[in-house]
């Protein structure tokens, strides 16, 4: 039988809720640990393997001088790199100060901001190194977690869409918050991947997955105008775990944020 | 067969049909309201139809309203169709595992329910939908056992409408609001000086039979008089001029009007999912870590992904102007020359539950109007 695949997992700036989420679906992380050898992951063992690794999942943004040396040492050590998590795909909530002053931030939150070491935007981990697939969400799904190592070991392709979270929402059968209640929704501009979670729960979409394959915001942002979301609001929607995706950032721009 | 002779139904009693569907073997199936709209479900008990309620429908834009009465079928359809239960959005097409000593062993698709079901409350436009689901999957030169598996056996208990929706245009394209065919019993509201009641005819051997036994009253002249006028007197919420359009608009294929309508066009694909008439899937091959069960989902899918039209390299139909014109195309015109009927049948779905209100009968009407590039 073929040598197990080893599997290692990273952490930059983030929350960890990725990390927690693969953790959290238990049935993947048994049938993970089932499957590859874990080398390295400390939110779930303390073995440390050294690499080289067959397959790196990266959660998290490069924030900082060292991070950003660090992602390049995490490439130079795996065959594979999957990013995953809107930190990682698109450099997440902290990727708010790249349209702002990080300095204000740091005075604002820390007594001592000097003794900070910081690079003054939050980028995604694809603007460093080659990626080979990004796992969108805040946070991930675990289940395309799982899909995603399922398909490497098999050696086929991901089944990701990348199409709406529309898609799902009419698969699952579910009222159109927007049409129905008159709630705005990210929904139509957002990829799928979470099935619908916040419209099942009758909320509007909020953007975990970052922008769609081919998001028209600027045509959802004039219909939410109809629907009486002032300019400051549509520019907040777009300013969220995906404020730093190029169509996110451009429309939050167009009205202002 | 004609329509039988029909049958008065007092409004009190309409579970009578309901309850002779469930003795006869259907697993029976009709709207209600969920999260304020009118969803498809097991329909257990007359009373959770929705009652005294009415749809408020226009692009982009539904509400449900108080109608002030009794009426059950004021409300029409939301965005679910019997699309759903004949075509499951996402279903099995095979299973295989593999043993110790890599033996593979092969499982079919997923079963569908045991029961055959009946469909409470078809109304004329999704009448005509299942006849164009049945020209795509049954009558294909290879059936579609998922569908047929589900269609066999199907009792279709048809509506009249009475009150059409805000974008219901099923009088344009010859499916509704009457319905004289494809079904097995036909209902009919009447809620005038005569009182609430609703008229059954059978439209088939079979619906006569699960009739008889109910020993309905007879129908007056007087009832089938305030059945047709009711019908004469429904009130479209949209028109679209059908004659020559299928041409006009293959004409105008090349139109920079394609431009403007993709401005407004998300490609959210809402349009297609609602729509009684699409049928189009994309298939998921799927393993488990350990590698020993692979998988195969059909799901619904939409000619307004980019996936749709991915072939070796590359999407054929990358831009939005080109997804909506395949959308249209297909819709108004290129299906008469797939299945020599038209893709659309009026329901208004799309107009309804498209998410910016874009109207394909005022897009038809806007691009006939352009002159022939
Ligand atoms: S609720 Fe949101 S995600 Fe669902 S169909 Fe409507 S716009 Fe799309
Ligand atoms: S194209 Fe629109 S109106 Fe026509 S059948 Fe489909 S959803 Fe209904
Ligand atoms: S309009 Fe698009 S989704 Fe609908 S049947 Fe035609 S190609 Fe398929
Ligand atoms: S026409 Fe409307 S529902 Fe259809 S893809 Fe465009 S925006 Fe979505």
């Amino acid at each position: 039988m073929a040598r197990r695949k080893s599997l290692a997992v990273w952490k930059f700036a983030s929350c960890d809720g990725c990390q927690l989420a693969v953790l959290d679906g238990v049935d993947e992380l048994l049938a993970l640990a089932g499957a590859v050898d874990i080398a390295y992951f400390l939110e779930a063992s303390k073995a440390k393997v050294e690499g080289p690794y067959d397959l790196s999942l990266v959660e998290g943004s490069i924030t900082t001088e060292h991070d950003a040396r660090r992602i390049r040492e995490v490439r130079g050590a795996s065959e594979r790199v999957v990013t995953i998590g809107a930190c990682a795909t698109a450099g997440g909530i902290q990727g708010l100060r790249n349209d702002a002053d990080a300095d204000d931030f740091a005075r604002a939150v820390y007594p001592r901001p000097e003794e900070l070491a910081y690079l003054p935007s939050s980028t995604a981990i694809g603007q460093h190194v080659l990626v080979d697939f990004e796992v969108r969400g805040c946070p991930v799904n675990p289940r395309q977690v799982r899909e995603v190592v399922g398909a490497y070991l098999a050696g086929r392709h991901p089944q990701i869409s990348a199409a709406s979270v529309c898609t799902d929402c009419k698969r699952r059968g579910l009222p159109c918050v927007m049409v129905a209640h008159g709630t705005p929704c990210l929904g139509p501009v957002t990829q799928a991947g979470c099935g619908a979670l916040c419209p099942a729960c009758d909320r509007g979409c909020y953007g975990c997955y970052g922008p769609m394959e081919a998001p028209r915001t600027a045509a959802l942002a004039a219909w939410w105008r109809e629907l009486g979301v002032s300019e400051a609001d549509i520019a907040r929607a777009f300013r969220t775990f995906n404020a730093d995706a190029p169509a996110f950032r451009e429309e939050a721009r167009r009205h202002g944020g | 067969m004609d329509v039988g002779a029909a049958y008065r139904v007092p409004a009190t009693e309409l579970n009578v049909l309901v309850a002779a569907l469930d003795d006869a073997g259907y697993a029976v199936w009709g709207p209600t309201i969920r999260n304020e709209a009118v969803v498809v479900d097991r329909l257990d008990d007359a009373a959770n139809l929705p009652h005294g309620r009415r749809t408020v429908q226009a692009g982009g834009r539904y509400r449900l309203d108080a109608t002030g009465d009794a009426r059950v079928f004021a409300c029409v359809h939301g965005a679910d169709s019997w699309k759903r239960l004949l075509h499951p959005p996402k279903v099995r097409l095979w299973r295989c595992t593999r043993d110790a000593d890599g033996a593979l062993d092969f499982a079919g698709d997923e079963p569908a329910e045991p029961r055959p079901m009946a469909f409470f409350g078809v109304r004329g436009c999704d009448l005509a939908a299942i006849r164009r689901l049945d020209d795509v999957f049954d009558r294909a030169a290879a059936p579609d056992p998922v569908y047929e598996a589900r269609r066999n056996g199907l009792f279709v208990v048809a509506v009249e409408c009475a009150e059409p929706g805000g974008t219901c245009f099923c009088a344009s394209m010859g499916t509704g609001p009457q319905v004289e065919r494809g079904f097995d019993w036909r209902l009919t509201e009447l809620d005038d000086a005569d009182g609430h009641r609703f008229l059954v005819g059978a439209g088939s051997a079979l619906g006569a039979e699960l009739l008889a036994p109910l020993a309905l009253a007879p129908a007056t002249a007087a009832d089938e008089t305030a059945r047709r006028r009711q019908g004469e007197g429904a009130v479209m919420g949209r028109a679209l001029d059908t004659a020559g359009l299928g041409e006009a608009l293959v004409a105008r294929r090349e139109s920079g009007y394609f431009e403007q309508v993709a401005e407004r066009c998300l490609g959210c694909t809402n349009c297609t999912m609602v729509c009684p008439t699409c049928f189009c899937t994309t298939v998921e091959d799927t393993s488990d870590l350990a590698g020993t069960t692979a998988e195969q989902h059909r799901l619904w899918d939409s000619c307004f992904t980019l996936g749709f039209s991915y072939v070796n390299g590359g999407t054929v139909r990358e831009g939005g102007p080109a997804r909506y014109r395949q959308w249209l195309l297909h819709k108004l015109a290129t299906w008469w020359d797939q299945f020599d009927a038209c893709g659309c049948v009026g329901c208004g779905r799309c107009i309804t539950w498209c998410p910016v209100g874009i109207d394909i009968t005022a897009e038809a009407a806007a691009l006939r109007a352009e002159p022939v590039p």
